[in-house]
């Protein structure tokens, strides 16, 4: 039987897409169309409606005024959350976990409140912005989970939501060594690189709800490679513990 | 040049600067013999720790001009730079030294009486302050090394804020972040040059609202593109009075953007349209970059690519062409050291080109490409070993900022 077409929507890549992040769509097409799953990748500009018909969702991350831009659009419709509710899979980055949650800090300091689709609070992470490589362990499957941070804020997650992983390298979430957040088919993590595409076991995940069934394993040579240099660059003594399992 | 101080100079701090003025070339001078390197920034170095209010009193000898934004600034430098000298040459770190210790050195030691100075988009509020400047050229603003210049928006907070003091901005109509952070000075002309990267200005840069952006962009709040004074023709700038001035050098869109950006600024300080875009139309080569090169049985074009922005410029040079590609990548010191932005340039224009790549991230590249459908003939540790897997012929060699020092180095040794 041949699945049906993966719909695949971009949620406002041009305003949420300041660190590569439509390249998680990107990846996600990828590995579906390497596996013979036809797909369809639809990126919403701002202003148009958001298609409740999706499979997957996918929010990226912005500059603050590019996120407040991004939630007074999404609190004008109701596109992205009916087609959650309604089962639909969704990965938000960064600034796109921000607008998930329960409430984050807008540009100004003021508590804004978000779409309430992960049981996440967002506020300011305490110090310096983090930047840098990140290392976690899945929740998900135990693998590494790998990228590269660049954000102010911080996460603390509710009893609905879990953590995505468990950090090595890097400060995630800020608070407990967590990483990012997970909900049912809703993913919220600080991670880009973009995110799918240094992890395609998560993309896999994603894509194996959308189907409905398990998928076939798919290796990836050029990927594999790209996971190992990572996981060699990354700095510390808790990584390499990671590296050796 | 001391003869060009005045007796409003206190007596210890003249001293203080004659020797830290010595002091700045011995230093350079070591960098030089000693290390094979240009030597201003040491010697900036050493100006600014010795006597750090020296420059700012020695560019009131001056006639500064600043160019800066996210790209295009080494090009539209030279331009300016080679478009002024028809009146007289100007003082200019073409070596592309464009922070303090450079700036500093470059003004220090120059004997004309005008200086064109490339800026770092971060330092130019700086450059502002200590330069004096009697006009800023402002290309474009746009992301490039997310790790450190994390917001466009902060960045153009702090031009505006700088641009107040200034009495005349060249800047382009096309890019709103840049027209805001112009609005400040107090006299404008301004550019048509195209924007190659919109999407860190959907938003309004005065209230924050979406932009409308069509043939030009405008808010609802009033704020909106500016008629411009200058404008682009395929192959030509077309000054405010009609008259076309060609220009062919360099290819791509970017560089006849460059070549505007710079006319305007030139005629503005008085030099004739006509003189000026002859002279600027014989830069060939910028800090090594469009130089063709001989090494062995390739024929290589270098060209920078360091950001979104630059590698859309980029591969519209190369466009087109059945030329083999070597793309050498990198993500350390001014590369920046997050790849994720490869997903925002479209590579599929490589399809069916032989691409190689190399560079200390080039697997990062290297899947990019694979994700685009450009298959990838070969990966290797860096150019020299990677020219061995080309055919002979011509190559266009793209590079990220620390990739391009290196090819050039190891390219010019091996010439
Ligand atoms: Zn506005």
């Amino acid at each position: 039987m041949r699945p049906e077409r993966v719909g695949i929507v971009v949620v406002y890549p041009r305003l949420l897409g300041l660190y590569g992040d439509r390249g998680n769509g990107i990846a996600v097409q990828h590995r579906a169309e390497a596996r013979g799953i036809p797909t369809s990748l639809v990126e919403v500009e701002p202003g148009d409606p958001i298609p409740e018909q999706g499979d997957l969702y996918l929010v990226g991350g912005g500059e603050d005024r590019s996120m407040t831009a991004a939630a007074r659009l999404l609190d004008a419709q109701a596109g992205l959350r009916r087609a959650v509710e309604a089962g639909a899979g969704c990965l938000a980055v960064c600034a796109g976990l921000q607008l998930l949650a329960r409430e984050y800090v807008g540009h100004d300091g003021s508590v804004r409140p978000g779409l309430g689709l992960l049981d996440v609070t967002c506020g300011r992470l305490p110090g310096p912005r983090a930047v840098g490589e990140v290392v976690a362990r899945s929740e998900i499957d135990g693998s590494a989970l790998l990228g590269f941070e660049n954000h102010q804020g911080d996460a603390v997650l509710g009893p609905l939501a879990r953590p995505l992983g468990v950090v090595a390298v890097g400060r995630g979430n800020g608070h407990d060594r967590l990483e990012g957040a997970r909900q049912g088919r809703v993913i919220g993590t600080y991670l880009h690189g973009p995110v799918l595409v240094r992890n395609p076991a998560l993309a896999d995940w994603l894509l194996a709800q959308a189907v409905g069934h398990d998928l076939a394993p798919l290796a990836d040579a050029r990927v594999e490679r790209l996971r190992r240099e990572r996981l060699r660059a990354a700095p510390t003594l808790r990584a390499r513990r990671l590296r050796r399992g | 040049m001391a003869t060009t101080w005045t007796g409003h100079t206190p007596a210890p701090a003249h001293l203080r600067l004659t020797a830290a003025l010595a002091l700045g070339r011995l230093a350079a001078w070591l960098s030089r013999a000693v290390l094979g390197r240009s030597g201003g920034v040491i010697g900036g170095r050493v100006l600014a720790a010795v006597a750090p209010d020296a420059t700012s009193r020695l560019a009131r000898h001056h006639r500064v001009v600043l160019v800066s934004g996210t790209n295009g600034k080494s090009t539209s430098t030279a331009m300016l730079a080679a478009a002024l000298g028809v009146q007289r040459r100007p003082a200019t770190n073409a070596d592309g030294a464009n922070t303090p210790a450079g700036l500093c050195w470059t003004v220090a030691t120059a004997s004309a009486p005008d200086v064109v100075l490339e800026v770092d988009e971060a330092w130019l509020p700086w450059a502002v302050r200590t330069f004096d400047p009697v006009a800023v050229v402002l290309l474009n603003l746009a992301r490039d090394q997310l790790h450190r210049n994390p917001e466009v928006s902060r960045l153009a907070q702090r031009w505006r804020d700088a641009l107040s003091a200034v009495p005349l901005v060249v800047a382009n109509a096309d890019d709103p972040w840049v027209v805001w952070a112009a609005g400040t000075a107090e006299r404008q002309v301004w550019v048509a040059a195209g924007q190659e990267w919109d999407e860190d200005s959907l938003m309004c840069p005065a209230c924050g609202d979406l932009l409308d952006r069509g043939a030009a962009w405008s808010c609802r709040c009033g704020t909106a593109r500016p008629t411009p004074d200058w404008v682009l023709r395929p192959g030509a700038i077309v000054a405010p009075n009609g008259d076309a001035v060609r220009y062919a050098t360099l290819p791509g869109n970017s560089n006849l953007a460059n070549a505007a950006m710079a006319l305007a600024a030139a005629v503005e300080l008085g030099i004739p349209p006509v003189a000026a875009g002859r002279s600027l139309a014989g830069v060939r080569v910028v800090a090594g970059r469009y130089a063709t090169t001989r090494v062995g049985n390739h024929e290589i074009r270098l060209v920078l690519a360091k950001n979104p922005a630059s590698w859309r410029s980029a591969l519209d040079m190369i466009g087109g062409d059945s030329a083999a590609v070597l793309l050498a990548f990198n993500a350390e010191g001014a590369d920046g050291r997050d790849t994720s932005w490869l997903y925002d340039v479209d590579f599929s224009v490589l399809r069916g080109r032989s691409v190689v790549v190399c560079g200390s991230r080039a697997t990062d590249l290297a899947v990019r490409l694979e994700m685009a459908g450009v298959e990838v003939a070969g990966q290797y540790a860096d150019e020299r070993t990677a020219l061995h897997a080309i055919r002979p012929g011509t190559v266009d060699l793209l590079a990220t900022y620390t990739a391009f020092q290196h090819a050039r180095r190891a390219l010019t040794r091996a010439a």
